[in-house]
């Protein structure tokens, strides 16, 4: 346990401290709603427009935070051969992935208040009610979507090219999922698509708790896809996940 | 007491035979330094022993740990400079330190260790201000935060200018008397005959010698004398050089000139080595 906190107070420490993680990171999904809400005007399900995008931006954050920022972060730290050299010494393992993961629930969940202080400002939206089904979807799809992050992790294997690949996998993700606004006038094809992804039901399952008022477990549907794809990912992560560099 | 007791270690890739059966024991306090032409097996060898690789067979003991199943008790007790590895660009030489110290039990204080590294001017500097040598020395520095009886260094001085080599070689003696094993691969011949009290050749996965720099090149038969007539190079090798100087020296005399340039060098370790890798090859 001290192990544990030792390493997540300085996990915070190096990710406040770069600019990349700081700005890519943290504020991306809180600029991207600045901008979505001056562009979107009218209702969206019944509300002002903001307020679906609010959630739309808790989702691409998910994506954007736990998922894509976790597994740059991982990249990073493996091809430069720090996870490596963490792995010579007597830190376990598991403390120190369970201190990263931490550390990126963090990060999201600041990220999260952050919006919803944002969105109040800017455009007036309302606080968030049903608090314990709004703690428990965050924590579950935050610790789904790192879990896939972790597993991707196991597919990119240089630095320069993580981000690329990221990015193809999370803008498209949160457009088909329907971060951007609702996805019924797409294409069949692409609603297809979507319908497959995890974000969707993330998504769902925030609009239905700050939205439309329900609770976390009204839709099983949500929770169990969720938890199905964090299982995936974790279970694809402990087969290829590497400490050592990919190169060199 | 042996700090580390390899046997009959054996390790491949794929079809490739990287370790071919080697042996050999470095004692308590030693610094051994394994040698070898790129690909010749050091870097599998020393990741074996610092518990990174699985070996396929053999036996292999470090500070009485298994390696291959030794967990943080055995990392305790070792420090690791790797090959090449980064640090946090954003913090700085102090906060390295302090993070990596969290992960003992009994770490050193880590303004010693910031002063037996040479970095206290740069302690609160941030890691990406470090020149090259900079970095290599706070490599260094996390290595030792553990205060290790082991120390693992994966040529620790590749790339630096002659004056940080000859510092990182001061730091290296003060760390042997303070009695720590080291373990040192280089591409450095004079590093090795600087600092090594045993020294090992390999070469395609085998040792082909072992001994302390002085039996390698002590065993070595014959002496060099070069000098320069009328701006022509000569080289003269010989078992005897006494006789061989009495002869040019009486006979320059004689003619009232001078042997310029005049040199008598004993063969180096870099010069038993090439020889030896050389011969290997044939």
């Amino acid at each position: 346990m001290r192990l544990f906190r030792h390493q997540l107070r300085w996990e915070q420490t190096v990710f406040w401290r770069s600019r990349e993680s700081a700005v890519f990171v943290f504020l991306f999904p809180l600029l991207l709603f600045t901008l979505l809400t001056a562009v979107y005007t009218g209702h969206i399900y019944g509300h002002p427009a903001s307020w679906a995008l609010l959630a739309g931006m808790l989702a691409y954050g998910v994506a954007n935070t736990a998922f894509a920022g976790l597994a740059l972060i991982i990249v990073a730290r493996r091809e430069t051969g720090i996870l490596k050299r963490i792995r010579g010494t007597p830190l376990p393992p598991a403390t120190y992935l369970a201190a990263v993961l931490t550390s990126i629930m963090i990060v999201f969940a600041l990220q999260t208040a952050a919006l919803f202080v944002l969105g109040r400002l800017l455009k007036s939206t309302p606080w968030p009610g049903h608090l314990v089904s709004l703690v428990l979807a965050l924590a579950l799809g935050g610790a789904a979507f790192a879990g896939l992050g972790l597993a991707l992790t196991g597919f990119i294997r240089s630095l320069e090219g993580s981000s690329a690949v990221v990015n193809v996998l999370v803008l498209p993700m949160a457009f088909l999922s329907g971060s951007f606004g609702p996805t019924r006038h797409y294409p069949q094809a692409l609603r297809a698509v979507g319908d497959v992804l995890p974000l969707k039901y993330f998504l769902d399952a925030i609009n239905g708790i700050y939205l439309h008022g329900q609770e976390l477990w009204d839709k099983p549907m949500n929770v169990a896809v969720l938890a199905a794809w964090g299982a995936l990912g974790i279970a694809v992560a402990i087969r290829k996940f590497r400490w050592e560099p990919r190169e060199g | 007491m042996s700090a580390i007791s390899v046997r009959e270690l054996r390790k491949s890739y794929g079809g490739h035979e990287a370790l071919r059966g080697i042996s050999f024991e470095i004692a308590e306090g030693e610094v051994f330094s394994l040698l070898g032409p790129n690909g010749a097996g050091k870097t599998t060898t020393i990741e074996i022993l610092e518990g990174y690789r699985m070996r396929d067979r053999g036996e292999v003991e470090v500070l009485g740990f298994d390696p291959g199943r030794a967990g943080s008790p055995f990392r305790e007790r070792i420090g690791i400079v790797l090959q090449q590895s980064q640090l946090w660009p954003t913090l700085t030489v102090a906060e390295t330190h302090k993070l990596f110290a969290g992960y003992y039990s009994r770490p050193r204080d880590i303004d010693e260790v910031i002063a037996l590294v040479g970095l206290s001017e740069k302690r609160d500097a941030r890691v990406k201000t470090l020149s090259g040598g900079q970095k290599r020395r706070l490599d260094l520095g996390v290595a030792l935060v553990g205060d290790p009886d082991l120390v693992f260094l994966d040529e620790p001085t590749t790339g630096f200018d002659p004056a940080a080599r000859r510092a990182a070689w001061e730091m290296i003696r003060s760390l042997r008397s303070l009695g720590k094993t080291i373990l040192l691969t280089t591409h450095y011949l004079d590093e090795a005959e600087q600092l090594a009290d045993r020294v090992a050749v390999l070469r395609e996965g085998v040792i082909i010698r072992e001994g302390t720099p002085a039996e390698f090149t002590g065993g070595a038969s014959e002496t060099e004398v070069r000098y320069r007539r009328n701006g022509q190079e000569v080289v003269i090798r010989t078992t005897e050089p006494t006789r061989v100087l009495q002869e040019l020296t009486t006979q320059a005399l004689a003619e009232g000139g001078e042997l310029e340039g005049l040199q008598v060098r004993r063969p180096t370790l870099e010069d038993v080595y090439l020889a030896l890798v050389a011969e290997a090859a044939e």
